[in-house]
C-alpha cells in the first residue's frame, strides 16, 4: 500500500561546508543519511529523519540543518498534523500510534504559573554560598510520636523504633527505567551518579544486571507485575523496594519489551528466554485491593526482614488521594505519584496524552489529605513526571513533597533530545536502546560525570532560591505553600494547590 | 540479609512455643502472630537446625519467605497467604490446604500440598516445584517464568480453575483431574491466555481455551518431563504413577512467543 504520510523532517545540507566525511552516515540509526561514491554526494531520506539531532551535533562542519517539513496540510488548529497523521498510520497499519517520553502538550504544565516567594527587608536572606544550607531528606516513616528517656549521663535517649529511612543528600533521585528500555551503559552512570552525589537510582523493571549489585546502597529496586528480575538477591541487593502499580506515560496499562530486544544480557537480568515478548500485565495479579497491596508490602518486607523502606509508586489520577491514603494505611514507607507528564520507552500516544493528571494537582491533593487524616508521618511523598528544572522541585517540595524523582531530564543530560523515538529501539544517542553498536555511544564515565554535573547544578540553585526566601533547611519547604502564589489560575485551582494568588 | 535478632530473642518471647530436639525444632503455632512466626524461622535459620515442625498452623503468612538454609518445614494445619513467597530452597511439606498466592515469585525449593489449593499457585514462580494433592483456584501459574537452567514446575493433582496459565512465559504446568471418573474434562475456561513459553500437559481434556494456545501430541521428549513429574507427585501421594500416565493427556504451548506483536503502528 502507498503510504500517504509524508516526512516530519527535511535534511538540508550545505554542500559547501560538506567536507564528505559521512560522520552522519554512521551516527544516524534510521539510514537518513547515505552517500553515494559514484557522484561524490550525499543523499538524505527524508521520510527516515527523527530530528534527534545526532548527525547536526556531530556534524564537524556545521553543515547539516534538519527542519520540519513546511509541507503541511492546510493550517487547522482542530485537524492538526498530528492528528492527520496518525489518522493515515492507523489506516495503513490497523495499529495502535505508539510514542516516547513524556506528554508532549501544551496545557498541562501547572508549574510555570507557581511562582516562588524571596525575603525583602523584614526577614534577611541568606547566602547560601557563605552560610550552611541542608538539603539532606530523609525518606520513609516517620513515627506517631518519639519517646525519649534521660540516660545516666543526663543525655537524652531514643526509645521509638525508627523506620528504615534512606538518607539523600539532595531530594532528587533517577526514576525507574528498565534495563531493556535502556542500555547498560545508562544504568551504569545512574547508578554510579547517584552513589557519588549520596542519592538513589532506581532499576524500574527490568531486574538489576549483576555487575551494578554493588552500587546497591544507592539503587531502588522496582517489582512490577511481570516480576522481571525478582528474586531474593536482587531484593537484598537494593537499599529500598518499590512497588510499580502505575507509570504516569500510561496509568492503567501495562508494558511490553518487544522480544526484539530481549537480548543475551536482557534476558539474564530478566530472567526470561532470549527473544520472547517481556509482558508486564496491566495489573499486579496479586493485586485487587488495599488489602492485597498490604499483602505484597509485607511480603517485600518479611523477604527483607523489615530492614528497608517500601514503596508504591501509581500514576496521577482523578482519586489519587483516596488512593494514596490507602496506601499509606496499607504500610507503604513512601507514596511515588507519577504525573501525566511523565515519561515512558513506549506507550500508545493515546493514553500518554488523554489518561492522568498533572502531577501538580496530585501531590497538593495528597498531602493535603494525608495531612487532613492525620497520617502524613506515616509515609513520604515523592513526586514525579514532568520536572524539567530545579524551580520545578523546589515548587513539589513546598506543594508536599518529600523528593522528587527525575528521568527525563536525566537523560537530557546524557544526550536525549526528546525526539519522541524511543520505542524503536534505535535511540541514536546511544541511550533507549540495547543495539551494542548504539550503546557505546554512553560512556559511564563520562555519562556518570554529566548526571552528577546536573545533580549539582540543581542542587546549588535550590540552596540559591531557598537562601532568597530566607529559609536554610529543605525541611522548611516541605509542604510550605505560603512560599508559592499562582498566577492565571482559577479559583478552584488555587484552592486544589492550597497556595494564593500572586498578590495576596 | 540481616540475622540481627539472636534465637534467646525470640525464644524469650514464644519460648514456651518452641522445642528443640537436636537439629529438629517443634513450633506450637497457636496464637503466634505472623511476624514473630517468621522471625522465630529466621532466627533457627543457619543455626544448625535442618527440620521444623510447625503445628496449629491457622492462617499465619508468608511462611517460608527469607530462609536462607535448605531447610524442611512441615506445616500441620492451615497456612495463610503468599505461603513460601520469593522463596529460596526451602522444602516445605503442608498437611492440610493452602490459600491464595502458594510460591509467589518463588525462586527455587520445593511446596508439597497435602490438600487444596486456593488462588494464584505459582505467581510469576521462577524456580522450583510446588505439588497440589487435590484441586487448586483461579489463575494458577500465571506469568510463571523460565530461563537458563530454572524451570518452575507445578503439579495439580485434582482439576484446576479458570485462567490456568495465563501469561505463562515459561516453566512446566501439569493438572491431572485424579478425582474425576470416565471422560476426563476440565471445567475451567481461558486457559493459557496471553501464554507465550512455556507447556502445560493437562490430563483429559479443557472446557475452553484462551486464543494464544494450541494443543499439540506428546512426543517422547514430553513423556520424559511429564513422567518424572508425575512419579513425584505420586511418591508424595503415595500414588501409582504408571496407572496416571496410561491416560491420554493435551500439551497445551503457545501459538508464538510473541502473541502482542502486531499491535503497532510504525
Amino acid at each position: 500500500m502507498k503510504s500517504y504520510v509524508t516526512p516530519e523532517y527535511i535534511v538540508e545540507r550545505d554542500n559547501d561546508k560538506c567536507i564528505r566525511c559521512k560522520v552522519c552516515v554512521n551516527q544516524c540509526s534510521y539510514d537518513t543519511h547515505c552517500y553515494d561514491e559514484e557522484d561524490d554526494c550525499m543523499i538524505s531520506r527524508n521520510e527516515n529523519c527523527v530530528n534527534c539531532q545526532r548527525c547536526a551535533t556531530f556534524c564537524p562542519t556545521q553543515a547539516i540543518t534538519i527542519r520540519p517539513n513546511p509541507n503541511r496540510y492546510r493550517p487547522n488548529a482542530n485537524w492538526t498534523q498530528e492528528a492527520l497523521t496518525g489518522i493515515k498510520k492507523q489506516a495503513e497499519t490497523g495499529g495502535v500510534v505508539l510514542t516516547g517520553m513524556g506528554c508532549d502538550k501544551p496545557n498541562l504544565t501547572y508549574w510555570d504559573r507557581l511562582l516562588l516567594n524571596a525575603s525583602q527587608v523584614t526577614n534577611p536572606s541568606i547566602d547560601p554560598l557563605r552560610e550552611p544550607m541542608e538539603l539532606r531528606t530523609y525518606i520513609g516513616s516517620k513515627p506517631d510520636k518519639l519517646d525519649l528517656e534521660t540516660a545516666e549521663d543526663n543525655g537524652v535517649v531514643l526509645k521509638t523504633k525508627l523506620a528504615p529511612q534512606l538518607q539523600l543528600e539532595t531530594p532528587i533521585m533517577f526514576s525507574a527505567m528498565s534495563y531493556g528500555s535502556i542500555s547498560l551503559n545508562v544504568h551504569k552512570s545512574l547508578a554510579r551518579a547517584a552513589s557519588e552525589a549520596g542519592t538513589f537510582y532506581n532499576t524500574g523493571e527490568g531486574g538489576l544486571e549483576k555487575s551494578l549489585y554493588k552500587y546497591g546502597d544507592h539503587v531502588i529496586v522496582q517489582v512490577a507485575s511481570g516480576r522481571f528480575g525478582v528474586h531474593p538477591d536482587y531484593l537484598d541487593a537494593g537499599a529500598a523496594i518499590e512497588i510499580k502499580i502505575g507509570q504516569g506515560a500510561k496509568p492503567g496499562i501495562g508494558g511490553h519489551l518487544p522480544g526484539e530486544k530481549v537480548s543475551e544480557e536482557i534476558s539474564k537480568t530478566r530472567m526470561i528466554p532470549l527473544g520472547t515478548d517481556a509482558l508486564s500485565p496491566a495489573p499486579q495479579h496479586d493485586i485487587y485491593s488495599i488489602e492485597d497491596l498490604r499483602q505484597l508490602i509485607y511480603a517485600l518486607k518479611e523477604a527483607t526482614d523489615y530492614t528497608k523502606p517500601v514503596f508504591v509508586k501509581i500514576a496521577a489520577v482523578h482519586n489519587s488521594a483516596a488512593i494514596a491514603s490507602g496506601i499509606v494505611r496499607a504500610g507503604a514507607d513512601a507514596v511515588v505519584l507519577d504525573g501525566v507528564r511523565g515519561g515512558t520507552g513506549a506507550a500508545p500516544r493515546i493514553i500518554r496524552d488523554n489518561v492522568g493528571i498533572p502531577i501538580e494537582m496530585a501531590l497538593a491533593a495528597v498531602d493535603q489529605r494525608l495531612r487532613d487524616e492525620g497520617i502524613r508521618n506515616r509515609a513520604s511523598v515523592i513526586a514525579a513526571g514532568g520536572i524539567k528544572s530545579s524551580a520545578d522541585v523546589l515548587k513539589a517540595i513546598a506543594l508536599g513533597a518529600d523528593a522528587v524523582y527525575i528521568a527525563t531530564a536525566a537523560l537530557v543530560s546524557l544526550g536525549c533530545t526528546v525526539c519522541q523515538k524511543c520505542y524503536t529501539g534505535k535511540c541514536p544517542w546511544g541511550i533507549a536502546t540495547t543495539d551494542l553498536w548504539l550503546t557505546k555511544r554512553i560512556n559511564p564515565d563520562i555519562g556518570a560525570k554529566r548526571l552528577a554535573g546536573l545533580l549539582r547544578g540543581w542542587s546549588l540553585e535550590i540552596m540559591e532560591m531557598m537562601g532568597g526566601m530566607g529559609i536554610n533547611a529543605i525541611e522548611s519547604v516541605r509542604g510550605n505553600r505560603l512560599v508559592l502564589r499562582g498566577v492565571g489560575l482559577t479559583d478552584k485551582e488555587l484552592e486544589i494547590l492550597g497556595v494564593r494568588m500572586v498578590g495576596e | 540479609m540481616s540475622k540481627n535478632m539472636e534465637l534467646k530473642d525470640v525464644t524469650n518471647n514464644i519460648r514456651k512455643n518452641l522445642i528443640l530436639k537436636k537439629n529438629v525444632a517443634l513450633i506450637d503455632a497457636t496464637g503466634v502472630y505472623y511476624r514473630d512466626l517468621n522471625r522465630l524461622l529466621r532466627s533457627l535459620d543457619g543455626n544448625g537446625i535442618k527440620k521444623v515442625e510447625i503445628c496449629n498452623v491457622y492462617g499465619q503468612r508468608y511462611i517460608g519467605t527469607d530462609l536462607d538454609d535448605h531447610l524442611n518445614i512441615d506445616i500441620y494445619g492451615t497456612p495463610g497467604n503468599d505461603l513460601g513467597a520469593f522463596m529460596k530452597g526451602v522444602n516445605i511439606t503442608v498437611h492440610g490446604n493452602v490459600q491464595d498466592g502458594c510460591g509467589n515469585t518463588m525462586d527455587h525449593g520445593t511446596i508439597v500440598v497435602h490438600g487444596r489449593a486456593g488462588d494464584l499457585v505459582g505467581h510469576s514462580m521462577r524456580g522450583g516445584k510446588i505439588f497440589i494433592r487435590d484441586d487448586a483456584g483461579y489463575r494458577v501459574g500465571i506469568h510463571m517464568k523460565e530461563y537458563i537452567g530454572k524451570r518452575p514446575a507445578i503439579v495439580i493433582g485434582g482439576t484446576a480453575q479458570d485462567f490456568l496459565g495465563e501469561y505463562m512465559a515459561g516453566g512446566v504446568l501439569v493438572v491431572l483431574g485424579l478425582h474425576m471418573k470416565g471422560e476426563i474434562r476440565h471445567d475451567a475456561r481461558f486457559v493459557g491466555t496471553g501464554m507465550h513459553g512455556g507447556t502445560m500437559y493437562i490430563r483429559g481434556e479443557v472446557r475452553h481455551l484462551g486464543e494464544e494456545v494450541e494443543v499439540k501430541e506428546l512426543n517422547k521428549a514430553d513423556y520424559r518431563i511429564l513422567g518424572s513429574l508425575v512419579y513425584e507427585f505420586c511418591r508424595y501421594y503415595g500414588l501409582d504413577a504408571e496407572k496416571v500416565l496410561e491416560s491420554k493427556f493435551w500439551k497445551l504451548v503457545p501459538v508464538s512467543s510473541r502473541p502482542y506483536g502486531r499491535l503497532y503502528t510504525y
